[in-house]
């Protein structure tokens, strides 16, 4: 295919009335969601199969996506969970010795409608400036019925984002030789959190968002992960109860993104939404514990308020470097600690995996007590 | 932990002359540090024998030594100075490697200097070979296989083990000089013999060649915490195999997977930590195409080209942290300036991709090979930025200075398919554009990509460009597919050029901010570059600020080559500075990633963008400056001042008429008629008939140049209508736009003049007097300020001719002016109304800030209002002597004679109270290994024969044993000065010259011939086995006979005193 072989024109329109006109790729239709953008270099199909991303459109702030293609083990889930996705220039001649495909027709067949050709950078300023919002990409001429497709864009919000994503029943993955048996939640959750453990000797039974505290100890796990998923944390009251239950059992808890939210919010914090959340590969945590600060992997759109957990639950371990958000939290009567970043990466720096281990010291220890 | 308390006065040790391999991105990097280190109130005391730095600047430093950068002086210098630290990771490999003597011999210690930026064991780990290797393999990280080994035998028998080909690395060389691959055992033993002569622990490391595998490299910083962060990655487009120095490089690596990336990502990480690097570091690495398998090349524990390349290419400062780490911050504590709200232990994330091309002295150096492998050969490089690869390249291509503003290049139109196939194999400084012809041949990538391993991504956004190309030839040039082909970074012109039509609308670029953070932030970084959008950011930064000021855009030099180097850069700087401090807001647009000028603190705003008139208008368009300056920016400023006239912009200082009038042979004549002032004569030729007819009207020999040079490009002394003619087949078929000029060569004394005129008034700072006479390129002459030789009606005559020309040519700032003088005549042999090469260290050495009057001037002050009389300023009570330094250990096959064409990369200064004295200074900065005893070979042409009597006697006086050629021998005995008889290599019969120079025996040769240049000539085999035994060769008659004159004083470096230039 030629780059001059151009393809159908398509629109972004955003809730404050600015369209972009761009080309079509990926699949073809209209979609409405929550314009987010990513910082990241690399990473892109773990990006789009990072079900955290439900119901948004995400923006590369990297100008060249899809230069490596796309290939069959990099997935973090099933499937691409992206509502839409915004390149400015992808790439149909991708080169490396993984790759299965380009990413065009990978968007086709996992039927994410996508938009190409349109500064990225200027879309990613609007977003800083003005905060996250809602926005629509099409292959229909907007400019025709305008106010009527901004008052759909305007009225759209994720709802239910974890029951769309989770899993309806129970797997387990590991080795037979296992060492410990974790559970992990899946609210979202990203694969290379199972992996990780599953390396370090673990039995790891996802379970669905909604299973209850009864049914965990029927499964009577060593650990519990609590992984990352979608939307508005508040939302899930009955998985925060849930969790509050959950706490009281002993067993030792780590928790991931939403999983941190949810954490602190079933121990009686709260969380706000950021202006435009933090996503991308390069941002700095400082780990209070260790006085050092280590580089990650965030996406996320709403923050736990530090200053909200209660200095007797528990104490912000980690912050942000750049704007002191809170990153991380210790729970003082719980056998619990939790973080807002992706120690798992993928894609991203792998530089706080060490927590993975210091979950299983955790569980080693509880064990060894019990 | 902030600042340590116990720091409060640091030496800085600089990089000293620019060679290959290390240029001005230490001027860069040592100035950030000199920065850095002021605005913590520390007192800096610093060494650089580069008198063209900006570095060496009175502003930059409280205490400075323009001196050599030996072990000897700098303990001298601690001893003077006292300070309490030394900054060592900042200077280059000299820096680093003196930093280390000093602390290995415990000098540090007992004088009480602690050592910042790198400990020894650090250093060790990273640089010695086997200490490396140890340390890679306890950490896991995987090398390549490799032994150290110190002699031939053992090198053979481990390439044996391991199978060929094999890498050949000395160790403790810069750059990797004197290595090599070797295919089989007779190369092998050719290349480690050389280089185990080159490591100065005679030291080579043999390494598997891994050649094809992806080179990619990580820019690493680390603090004393133990914070780790990666700045930037990148990908050299040429696979393993060729230098990164001498590659295609894009920011970030494009090809790479996650999981290949934090593979590599996550090793830099754990190298750093395990080296325990306080600063910045540079990891390369080789990763297989085909696997996750990978190896670690090399580690710099210290900032450099990549580094400069990393913080050009993010925005984020390297040597500034760096050096803020080595005085006790960590980077938690650092703030990022450009965002003013991250920190510097943020990961800078860009949103849009960079390619750096190197810039090659092959246009100069004809005979050279071309050919690129690990040893270095780029003086300089160019950066480009855009939002697609394409764009990018585009950009670099125009900005290398090459006469092209795409991949074509006509030579290879008519190179056949095979031939290019052939070539593409073994990669020179054109392989980028063989590719395209290839590629424009229908050529499958998959067949280049076989035959270079060079990754399929980069021919497939080359084969867009082919296709672009193509549809653009084809039918109507329509609004879509013009404003497709401005994003692909072509030029209204190129793409009238290409289609043949009329560019359906004019769109103008817009500018983007490099902010460090992809956009995330609000940044006020005043760096830009272009690009074909529809926001302007560069716009709105200029309405928000709103200053009010006068804006003035200074045109900067772009790529460091042979002739136009760091110095025009140090003007630039200048003239920035002193428009700011005169209330303007100032304005840089250069390409160059290395420089001081492209730090985007130094102007009030930087457009990093080629200097090409397109580029320049947009700029112009989206600034609507009150002015410009073109004339510290070389000639590659200069070449854009007739189109921003015809634009109508305003430009300050000298008029684009008077500048045409200096370069317009036939207007320049009437204006020295004009002025009464006698010039060598000469005409102005288009073909080689009339060049043969002139010259024999002229009368042998003769001096052919083409129009329009600097640094004496393609320039030579014809003594023959045979020279005549090879010369102009040269000229003919690189290029023949510009007409040649041929001039009767009179052979004297060069005299060079730096002057500053306002109209009314002229002010000479100082007359410099060339050591070797006309016919050695002024650059590559050794330079005496002030004038030792010259009488006082001569310097009375060049006064006047100065200043007449200075007004005839209506100079408003600075102008150059070289004169002959020639049986007791003052002739002018070239004026150039801008400024030059001698322009940084005649100000630093008279104290007179040349640059920074010229700016005023150029804004309507006087020399009066500033406080300067008319005419000749008075000498300073120093002398100070300029001495050229070369590269030509990096350049196979380059003749090292010199002539008019200009060789030399670098130079350094010699500050003395008397000539001799600052002369051996020079020398001893520059290198030269003033040996007092052992073997002198002289080998000249019969013209030099008489002069060579009292040269060779003088040596022979000091007790050095004299060997000599044929005729040489004969004039020298016949003279009654002993001298043993050798025979030449043409002789055939042993021993010759080439094994005398092998023997040892030869400390110097003194070699001058008329003929030189191809390398196969017996003169040039023997001056290039002199630079391969790094025997001190001396091919200018005047030279030797003052290094002779040098020798006879008996004096050395120590019983010379040291200068602080900030006391003059």
């Amino acid at each position: 295919m030629s780059i001059f072989n151009q393809s159908k024109k398509a629109y972004l329109l955003l809730a404050n009335g600015t369209v972009f006109e761009g080309r079509s790729f990926g699949a073809e239709g209209t979609v409405i969601g929550e314009v987010v953008f990513t910082t990241s270099l690399v990473g892109y199909q773990e990006a789009l199969t990072d079900p955290s991303y439900y119901g948004q459109i995400v923006t590369q702030t990297f100008p060249l996506i899809g230069n490596y293609g796309v290939n069959d083990e990099d997935y973090e889930s099933p499937k691409a969970f992206v509502s839409g996705y915004i390149v400015r220039e992808w790439c149909n001649t991708p080169s490396n010795f993984r790759s299965q495909g380009n990413i065009n027709d990978f968007l086709k067949q996992q039927n994410v409608i996508g938009i190409h050709s349109i500064d990225t950078r200027c879309l990613t300023r609007i977003i800083r400036e003005a905060g996250v919002m809602n926005g629509m990409i099409t292959t229909e001429n907007v400019y025709e019925k305008k106010d009527e497709l901004l008052k759909q864009i305007k009225e759209f919000k994720i709802t239910d984002a974890v029951k769309n994503v989770t899993c309806q029943e129970n797997s387990v993955y590991g080795d037979e030789n296992y060492k410990y048996n974790v559970v992990l939640y899946d609210f979202g959750y990203k694969r290379n959190i199972r992996n990780k453990l599953v390396r370090r000797g673990c039995k790891v039974t996802v379970v669905p968002a909604g299973t209850t505290a009864e049914q965990i100890k029927a499964l009577n796990p060593d650990g519990i992960m609590l992984s990352n998923g979608p939307g508005d944390p508040t939302e899930n009251t009955e998985i925060i109860k849930n969790l509050n239950e959950i706490s009281k059992l002993g067993i030792p808890i780590f928790g991931i993104c939403l999983g941190h939210q949810l954490m602190a919010l079933s121990q009686g914090a709260s969380a706000q939404k950021l202006k435009y959340g933090h996503r991308g590969g390069n941002q700095p945590v400082i780990d209070k514990a260790l006085g050092k600060t280590f580089v990650t992997t965030q996406n996320h759109g709403y923050a736990v308020v530090g200053d909200s957990i209660d200095p007797e639950v528990g104490e912000v371990s980690h912050i942000n470097a750049n704007d002191g958000t809170c990153e991380g939290v210790k729970y003082k009567k719980i056998n619990a600690f939790t973080v807002q970043f992706h120690p798992e990466a993928h894609g991203g720096p792998q530089d706080t995996a060490y927590l993975f281990d210091e979950f299983i010291d955790m569980i080693k220890k509880s064990k060894e007590m019990h | 932990m902030p600042l340590r308390q116990d720091i409060k006065k640091v030496l800085v040790i600089g990089s000293g002359p620019i060679v290959i391999g290390q240029a001005a991105e230490f001027d860069y990097a040592g100035t950030q540090a000199c920065r850095a280190l002021k605005q913590e109130g520390l007192e800096v005391v610093l060494i650089n024998s580069n008198p063209a730095t900006i570095m060496t600047d009175k502003a930059m430093a409280d205490r400075i030594y323009i001196e050599p950068l030996t072990l000897d002086v700098v303990k001298r210098i601690i001893k003077i100075e006292k300070p309490d630290s030394i900054l060592s990771t900042l200077g280059g490999q000299t820096g680093l490697t003196l930093s280390m003597q000093l602390a290995e011999e415990g000098f540090l210690e007992e004088n009480n200097v602690k050592l910042l930026g790198a400990n020894p064991e650090t250093i060790h780990k990273a640089e010695d070979r086997q200490a490396f290797k140890d340390t890679m393999e306890k950490i896991g990280e995987p090398c390549i296989p490799s032994k150290v080994v110190e002699t031939i035998g053992d090198a053979v028998d481990f390439a044996k083990e391991i199978g060929y080909p094999v890498i050949v690395r000395p160790a403790f060389t810069l750059g990797g000089t004197g290595g090599g691959i070797a295919y089989n055992e007779e190369q092998l033993r050719d290349i480690s013999k050389n280089g185990l002569r080159l490591s100065p622990i005679t030291q080579v490391l043999i390494e598997k060649c891994i050649s094809g595998w992806k080179e990619i490299e990580f820019e690493v910083i680390r603090d004393s915490k133990g914070n780790v962060i990666t700045v930037c990655s990148m990908e050299n487009l040429d696979p393993v195999g060729i230098h990164t120095g001498d590659s295609i490089v894009i920011a970030p690596a494009v090809t790479l997977t996650n999981k290949e990336y934090q593979m590599l990502r996550t090793a830099s990480l754990n190298i750093i930590s395990e080296l325990k690097v306080e600063g910045g570091c540079n990891c390369q690495f080789a990763l297989h195409p085909e696997s996750l398998e990978y190896a670690v090349i090399e580690v710099n524990p210290r900032v450099s080209r990549s580094s400069a390349l990393a913080s050009k290419a993010t925005g984020y400062p390297i040597a500034k942290v760096a050096t803020r780490i080595a005085i006790g911050y960590s980077l938690d504590e650092i703030i990022n300036q450009v965002t003013g709200k991250t920190y510097a232990c943020f990961e800078p994330a860009i949103d849009y991709v960079v390619v750096k091309f190197p810039k090659w002295a092959f246009d100069k150096f004809v005979y050279a090979k071309r050919t690129l492998g690990t040893q270095m050969k780029a003086t300089g490089e160019v950066m480009a930025i855009g939002t697609n690869f394409e764009q990018a390249m585009m950009k670099a291509v125009r900005s290398i200075e090459l006469g092209v503003d795409t991949l074509n290049m006509k030579k290879f139109e008519k190179v056949s398919t095979e031939e290019l196939l052939e070539k593409i194999a073994v990669a020179d400084d054109e392989r980028a554009f063989q590719l395209f012809e290839l590629l424009k041949r229908d050529i499958s990538v998959d067949k280049i990509h076989e035959i270079t391993l060079i990754d399929e991504w980069f021919l497939e956004k080359l084969k867009n460009l082919v296709e672009l190309e193509r549809w653009l030839a084809e039918g109507t040039l329509d609004e879509d597919k013009y404003l497709t082909a401005k994003k692909f970074g072509y030029l209204d012109s190129t793409i009238e050029r290409i289609s043949g039509q009329k560019c359906p609308m004019r769109k103008r670029a817009v500018y983007k901010m490099v902010d460090t953070c992809a956009g995330e932030f609000k940044a006020e970084t005043p760096y830009f570059y272009s690009t074909f959008d529809e926001e302007n950011e560069a716009k709105q930064f200029i309405e928000r600020k709103n200053t009010g000021k006068k804006k003035i855009i200074v045109f900067g030099s772009g790529p460091i080559r042979i002739g136009q180097g760091i110095e025009f850069d140090y003007c630039s700087v200048h003239c920035v500075w002193s428009l700011k401090e005169e209330g303007y807001e100032a304005v840089i647009c250069n390409n160059n990633p290395e420089t001081v000028s492209t730090d985007f603190d130094t102007g009030d705003r930087l457009y990093f963008d080629p200097l090409t008139k397109e580029d320049v208008e947009s700029i112009i368009e989206t600034e609507q400056p009150y002015g410009v300056v073109v004339q510290f920016g070389g000639q590659t400023a200069i070449k854009l001042t007739r189109h921003l006239a015809d634009m109508g912009v305003n430009i300050l200082g000298t008029s684009a008429d008077s500048i045409d009038a200096a370069e317009d042979r036939e207007r320049f004549d009437e204006l020295l008629e004009k002025c009464g002032i006698p010039r060598p004569a000469g005409f102005t030729v288009m073909t080689t008939e009339e060049a043969v007819e002139v010259a024999e009207k002229l009368g042998y020999p003769v001096l052919l140049r083409p129009s329009y040079v600097l640094g004496g490009q393609n320039m030579i002394i014809a003594h023959s209508e045979k020279d005549v003619i090879e010369y102009m087949g040269i000229i003919t078929r690189t290029m023949i736009e510009n007409p040649v000029l041929i001039d009767k060569y009179m052979m004297g004394k060069e005299v060079e003049v730096d002057a500053i005129c306002d109209g009314t008034d002229f002010l000479i700072p100082g007359i410099m007097e060339h050591i070797e006479r006309a016919g050695v390129h002024s650059g590559d002459s050794i330079s005496v300020y002030p004038a030792q030789t010259l009488s006082e009606k001569i310097i009375n005559t060049i006064v006047d001719y100065t200043k007449k020309l200075a007004f005839e040519l209506k100079v408003i700032g600075l102008v150059n002016i070289q004169y002959v003088v020639y049986n007791n005549e003052v002739y002018v042999i070239e004026v150039n109304p801008r400024s030059s090469r001698t322009v940084p260290y005649i100000s630093k050495v008279t104290g007179i800030p040349m640059v920074d009057i010229a700016t005023k001037i150029m804004l309507g002050s006087t020399l009066k209002e500033q406080g300067y009389e008319s005419g000749l300023y008075k000498n300073s009570e120093y002398v100070a002597v300029k001495v050229p330094v070369f590269s030509f250990e990096k350049l196979q096959d380059v003749d090292t004679m010199l002539g008019p064409e200009m060789k030399s990369t670098g130079e350094c200064l010699g500050i003395a109270k008397n000539f001799e004295d600052a002369l051996l200074k020079g020398l001893v900065a520059a290198g030269y290994d003033l040996k007092k005893e052992g073997g002198v070979l002289i080998s000249v042409r019969d013209t030099d024969k008489q002069e060579i009597i009292a040269i060779a006697d003088k040596f022979a006086s000091m007790g050095f044993e004299l060997y000599g050629t044929g005729g040489t021998a004969t004039t020298l005995n016949k003279n009654m000065i002993a001298t043993n008889q050798v025979n030449k290599i043409s002789d055939e019969a042993e021993p010759n010259v080439l094994s005398l120079l092998e023997s040892g025996k030869i400390h110097y040769v003194i070699s001058t011939s008329e003929k030189g240049r191809l390398p196969e000539r017996d003169s040039v085999k023997m001056r290039r086995k002199s630079v391969e035994r790094s025997i001190c060769s001396l091919t200018a008659i005047d030279t030797a006979r003052a290094l002779a004159n040098v020798l006879k004083t008996n004096r050395t470096i120590d019983d010379v005193e040291m200068v602080d230039i900030t006391k003059i």
